[in-house]
């Protein structure tokens, strides 16, 4: 059985745990990082982080892009959205099809 | 073009004719793979940017209804009201096979059956607004799962994607025509070893009829 985390601000997440979501609540990037870390090395799926914190640890996130687990989601937090999410499909396009041909 | 570094000889030729049937028959087969890779990367790409709209307008409702939540209720009050939740929620994980990549496919398990766990707190003390936006999200959940599941094929077809069409390039304009070049240029030496055998054993020939002649005379 694998597990599923959501990791961002408290603000945005708090209400994943109402649906048996596990939250780790935290707006550091250095934490962020070593908690994914963590994560990867144990059974967890798919971690749902929110877009203003996926930012700070695009390098981290971006070398879990080519393995099965975990799957990494961006999803809007509290702040609006930053487009991130929409960003990443287009670099998923670009990477195989050379240019972004969805618009 | 760069012929390849070997020896002009009947072996090679028959060697590098055999490879050369082998880098088409792969080209050929790398180029399917590329192009069906392909089709259903860019099935799978529009449902993922259709769905994270989705996705993400829907987060940003409960978004909405949980500052009102916030704004009226005691931020200890909400604290205690979502700090123990009764549902839990696992995954399973089935791995399906496309073209060579695979890509996970999620099957949600929930602890309890009962719709109403996720309110994980009595109703007495906490603002209508946070149940909206705890309902919001937990409809838009299979969503969000189906979501991570695309994304991440996308993810995982995209790098095979760049590979395989790395390799079909690498045979079409690098391998391929090598071979044919090197075939060529062992055959045309061939050749021209066999021209200037015959010419020397003509010379040969007309050299031992003159000697001939002359013993004769």
């Amino acid at each position: 059985m694998h597990r599923v985390a959501v990791l961002g601000d408290k603000d945005s997440i708090y209400c994943f745990a109402a649906l048996g979501l596990e939250i780790y609540p935290t707006e550091d990037p250095n934490a962020a990082v070593e908690t994914i870390r963590k994560m990867a090395n144990q059974d967890y799926a798919v971690i749902f982080i929110t877009e203003a914190l996926a930012e700070k640890i695009q390098d981290e996130i971006d070398r879990y892009r080519d393995r099965m687990e975990p799957a990494i989601i961006l999803i809007p937090g509290v702040v609006g959205n930053t487009g991130m999410g929409l960003l990443n499909v287009k670099r998923a396009v670009e990477k195989a099809v050379g240019s972004d041909i969805l618009n | 073009m760069a012929v390849l570094n070997v020896n002009p000889t009947r072996m090679e030729l028959t060697n590098l004719k055999r490879k050369l049937v082998t880098a088409l028959r792969g080209h050929k087969l790398l180029k399917d793979k590329r192009d069906e890779l392909m089709r259903q990367f860019l099935e799978l790409v529009r449902e993922n940017k259709a769905l994270r709209i989705e996705v993400e307008n829907a987060i940003k409702q409960a978004n909405n209804n949980m500052a009102l939540a916030r704004s009226v209720m005691q931020n200890e009050v909400l604290d205690v009201a979502l700090m123990m939740p009764k549902q839990q929620m696992q995954l399973e994980i089935e791995k399906k096979n496309v073209m060579s990549v695979l890509i996970p496919k999620y099957k949600a398990k929930f602890k309890t059956s009962d719709k109403n766990d996720i309110y994980s707190y009595g109703y007495a003390f906490t603002s209508s607004d946070l149940d909206d936006s705890i309902k919001a999200l937990s409809d838009i959940l299979p969503k969000m799962l189906r979501l991570a599941e695309v994304e991440k094929s996308c993810q995982l077809m995209a790098a095979e994607i760049e590979k395989t069409r790395r390799r079909v390039n690498a045979l079409e304009h690098i391998m391929i025509p090598q071979y044919q070049e090197t075939i060529k240029y062992i055959t045309m030496k061939l050749d021209e070893n066999e021209r200037s055998n015959t010419t020397r054993l003509m010379k040969v020939k007309d050299m031992m009829l003159a000697e001939a002649l002359q013993g004769s005379r």
